[in-house]
């Protein structure tokens, strides 16, 4: 079946079978490779791209159930060369080692402060435990986050 | 050539060089999705692989029918057992000298066992034709229990081995002096004695084990990509396994997600992948499922132990352990060769002891193979889980506290450097400041006061502490080889014409953060600017030998060569600016990036004007060679010894059973610490490990062999809502033969975190539930269990 899904604001179309995952045709078709798979059943959380804002899990979610949508991987984070906050946090505040989960916990810290700006500790930990890191311990994860919600606030009173 | 001073930089410009909190090199394409892991790699005509496993723990294989799989569009090829007898790859040599069969011919000897390999178009084809594969089994009893392994009439699990009559892996290995061990427990005040289990658990890196293998049939070339943690070691072995010059065989490493000792070993679907490529002339790529990676590849620990405790005067003085270690169906555990049991005999802890006696029994059992250390120098996880629950239950025996009895107990400063009664030689240490440091942060006589007025009124608190020795940094070739190779690491440092570096290195990080590390320690040995060194791993041809990173050897081992390399050059650009000076090598004195004249400040030569002036035609000292790099092989003279205090304070919810941790605190004492930040998150990520190991994560199977625990459904890992926010101290207690005074690190919180919250969970229910023992994982139903009196081992 031809497809089309909408991948960071391009379309996408590919000849797919029915059963092609959505993390399969965003790492084949046009190669966006950011996006990672871990386990299989949802839990680890390393493939998470957001559809319509919503962070998911691409790994559990068929490529055809994403038509209509927009999909958002990591690779769209960074516009023209500045740095999304999330991403500067996570460096500023070494939120990574290996880097695996990186990109399913910048998705999903991303769309945690689209919808809550100033997020508590519990409420950040609460938005990545569907996330799993197995090299940071989550503390700096959450001190990232909290970087780029402070720093987000401290440009928008910048802007007023 | 002379330059005078004006040209350094001013104090106010000073270079952003050597040890320190750099942020990471490596962060730059993480976080924007462009690293380069092993499924990101598409070779022009790469094929699939995948691997048909076996549904049972013991079975004689009947027949295999492949002949419907072959027939479906897209595979290109099955293979088996018989086809890799005929390229002589049917079995592979295991890293503890045994073997492991590659594909099961004869019969399995586990579930989730290699039985064939299909090769098709693509990983869903490739999935789709083992479907199709159609295997007849006839079932064989299995042994899931390792002291059952034992008994004289339990079924012969490796027949295939000549002479093997029994379940025995190994013969017995003792260590320490039995009789005078005897003699000290003959003349103590108190002996205790526990059952104790460290149960099987996943090291589980996120990214799991893959391959891919490029064979080209016109040059003989074999290229390799494989996240593992020790490529060098890999392709000598591939050259030995497969028949192939080891000079024609190349593999590079990339990305790594993660190790933890998971991808140190070979495994069967590695070979399969470089099988393939040879049959198919064409890149295969393999890379397993979760359920492949937490069924088949290399597990932790399953320690059955027996220890005995024994103290004179309030001080302890003796240990005895027994052990029977459960290696699954082939022994692929992960040690030095002299070292059957890894480095466990160092479960004499931190403490003076008079004696120690250590008797380790390896079984076979039909499980899977393993016995990697997960994020631990060689069963010394083991080690010191069992010697700091023993301590813990003999201060409950005793009726006092904990501490005190370690604080009693531990080696003294001035005993340093300290022989164990088993045979260590520890370097350095101030154990008791470490103790108080940790005492400190926690508030720890307010915590005893808190748990007195919360039991009072009910509720469950703990407060549970550990203190362990680590040895790593494995080893002095003296001692320690694998495989026969020694465990010692090259470094290759060339410093360009215009003063930039490159440092080629052995260790293979997995998320270590080499590049930025190893690029600091240059820094401060030459003062070149960091940002200047490039880190080159991970990539047997642009490399040095070296046996990679494992058992917290980095910063050890390789860390120590990069020290040396940089020293060595930076002799030879002494002499090189004797010359450029007109003066004597002797009369040069050394400042970061700078060599000037004694007593003459100003004259003097920046580190890249030295080597411009080495590429140059100018005249280089008499019987010197131009440029400017240097090699060295780095031997290390000894492990080196970290250390450090913990104390975990638990919350259990008398209704549930949940064990929460509350509180964290980690004081670790790892010498002089080259970039305290990557330092704090190695310590992070192995105290969640810690929680995990004690709270949640176990490989655990029925009575006919059946993995229980074979997704992150059933293997529970910790998120960020299980971990508390940890509280770091640290101590410096420089290691005396590393030439940067440092010692590893990143294993030491997974090593000394779960003793620290298993003593909390017992300290919480001794007085009200009369607890005196409990066995990890501590999940509400095994705690429930235990406070109903039921406490029960793991299966």
């Amino acid at each position: 079946m031809e497809i089309t899904i909408t991948i960071n604001g391009t379309e996408v179309s590919r000849d797919v079978e029915p059963r092609t995952l959505l993390i399969h045709f965003i790492r084949d078709t046009p190669g966006l490779t950011g996006t990672h798979w871990g386990c299989d059943t949802s839990n680890c959380g390393a493939c998470v791209v957001l559809m319509d804002g919503t962070p998911i899990k691409s790994c559990t979610t068929l490529a055809a159930m994403a038509v209509g949508h927009e999909i958002a991987t990591v690779e769209s984070l960074e516009v023209d060369g500045r740095l999304d906050p999330i991403q500067q946090g996570f460096h500023e505040l070494h939120a990574l080692h290996c880097g695996f989960c990186t990109p399913g916990m910048l998705m999903t810290t991303r769309a945690l402060l689209d919808e809550n700006p100033d997020p508590s500790d519990h409420e950040i930990r609460t938005a990545i435990s569907g996330a799993i890191c197995r090299c940071t311990g989550y503390k700096n994860i959450v001190a990232a986050v909290r970087w780029a919600a402070d720093h987000e606030a401290a440009t928008k009173q910048e802007a007023r | 050539m002379a330059t005078t001073a004006p040209n350094l930089p001013s104090p106010e410009q000073e270079r952003p060089i050597g040890f320190g909190r750099l942020k990471r090199k490596e962060d730059a394409r993480f976080i924007r999705g462009q690293g380069t892991y092993l499924d990101d790699i598409r070779l022009p005509g790469m094929v699939h692989g995948a691997i048909l496993r076996s549904p049972y723990a013991h079975a004689r294989i009947v027949s295999i029918d492949t002949s419907e799989a072959l027939a479906l569009p897209g595979v290109a090829a099955v293979v088996t057992a018989k086809d890799l007898e005929t390229l002589g790859l049917a079995w592979m040599p295991t890293i503890s000298y045994d073997t492991q069969a590659v594909l099961a011919g004869d019969k399995v000897r586990f579930q989730g066992q290699e039985v064939a390999f299909v090769i098709a178009t693509d990983e869903y084809i490739a999935r789709d034709g083992c479907a199709l594969i159609d295997v007849e089994y006839e079932p064989l009893p299995a042994v899931v229990n390792a002291r059952k392994a034992l008994d004289p009439d339990a079924p012969l699990i490796r027949d295939d081995k000549d002479g093997q009559v029994d379940n025995l892996a190994s013969p017995t290995w003792e260590a320490g002096d039995e009789e005078a061990t005897d003699r000290v427990f003959a003349e103590a005040d108190v002996v205790v004695k526990r059952d104790i289990i460290y149960p099987r658990c996943h090291p589980a890196p996120l990214e799991t084990c893959g391959m891919i293998a490029d064979f080209n049939p016109k040059t003989g070339q074999l290229d390799i990509y494989n996240g593992n943690q020790a490529p060098n070691v890999h392709r000598t072995v591939y050259a030995h396994v497969a028949g192939l010059a080891e000079h024609m065989i190349r593999i590079r490493c990339n990305d790594i997600g993660g190790g933890f000792g998971n991808k140190v070993p070979v495994y069967p679907g590695y070979v399969c992948a470089i099988a393939g490529s040879i049959v198919a002339g064409v890149p295969v790529k393999w890379i397993e499922d979760r359920s492949e990676n937490l069924m088949s590849t290399g597990f932790a620990r399953d320690y059955i132990m027996h220890g005995e405790i024994c103290a004179k005067d309030g001080k302890i003085t003796g240990l005895r352990v027994d052990v029977i270690a459960d290696h699954g169906a082939f022994d692929s555990t992960a040690q030095p060769t002299k070292f059957p049991a890894g480095f466990f005999h160092i479960c004499c802890g931190s403490y003076d002891l008079e004696a120690a006696h250590v008797k380790v029994k390896a079984v076979y059992t039909n499980k899977a193979p393993g016995g990697v250390a997960y994020r631990c120098s060689f069963r010394i996880t083991e080690a010191v889980y069992l010697v700091e629950r023993m301590v813990h239950a003999l201060a409950l025996e005793t009726g006092e506290d904990e501490i005190d009895l370690r604080m009693r107990s531990f080696i003294r400063p001035e005993q340093f450097p300290y022989e164990t009664t088993t045979g260590w030689t520890f370097d350095s240490g101030n154990y008791a400041e470490t103790m108080k440091v940790a005492m400190e942060i926690a508030g720890y006589d307010e915590l005893r006061r808190e748990q007195a007025e919360k039991r009072a009124r009910g509720e469950l608190m703990g407060i549970g502490v550990s203190f362990f020795t680590e040895g790593v940094g494995a080893g002095p070739r003296k001692h320690m080889d694998i495989l026969g190779m020694s465990m010692n690491d090259g470094a290759d440092l060339r410093v360009h014409p215009s003063g930039k570096a490159m440092v080629s290195i052995s260790a293979q990080t997995q998320g270590q953060g080499h590049e930025t590390t190893f690029a600091q320690i240059v820094a401060e040995e030459l003062g070149i600017p960091p940002e200047d060194i490039q880190v080159r791993h991970g990539d047997t041809d642009r490399t040095p030998y070296g046996l990679g990173t494992y058992g917290s050897r980095s910063t050890p081992v390789s860390g120590a060569a990069v020290a040396v390399v940089s020293r060595k050059l930076r002799d030879k650009a002494r002499l090189i600016a004797a010359t450029m000076l007109e003066t004597r090598p002797e009369d040069l004195a050394w400042e970061k990036g700078r060599w000037f004249v004694k007593g003459d400040a100003e004259q003097g030569a920046l580190i890249e004007e030295i080597a411009a002036y080495a590429y140059s035609g100018a005249p280089m000292p008499e019987g010197l060679e131009g440029g400017l790099d240097s090699q060295v092989i780095y031997d290390p003279p000894n492990l080196t010894y970290p250390y450090g205090a913990y104390i975990a304070v638990v919350d259990i919810d008398p209704e549930t059973a949940q064990v929460t941790v509350r509180r964290f605190i980690a004081v670790d004492d790892c010498g002089v610490r080259i970039n305290p930040m990557i330092v704090d998150g190695q310590i992070h990520g192995g105290l969640a490990e810690g929680i995990g190991i004690a709270l949640m994560e176990l490989i655990s199977f029925d009575e006919e062999g059946n993995c229980l625990n074979s997704s992150f459904m059933d293997y529970l890992i910790p998120t960020a809502l299980e971990c508390p926010d940890f509280e770091l101290g640290e101590t410096v207690t420089p290691c005396p033969h590393h030439p940067l005074g440092a010692k590893g690190v990143g294993e030491s919180p997974n090593v000394g975190s779960p003793p620290a919250i298993v003593n909390a969970v017992i300290d919480a229910l001794h007085q009200t539930h009369g607890v005196d023992h409990i066995d990890m994982p501590c999940t509400p139903a095994r705690v429930w269990r235990a406070m109903q009196g039921n406490a029960e081992p793991p299966q």
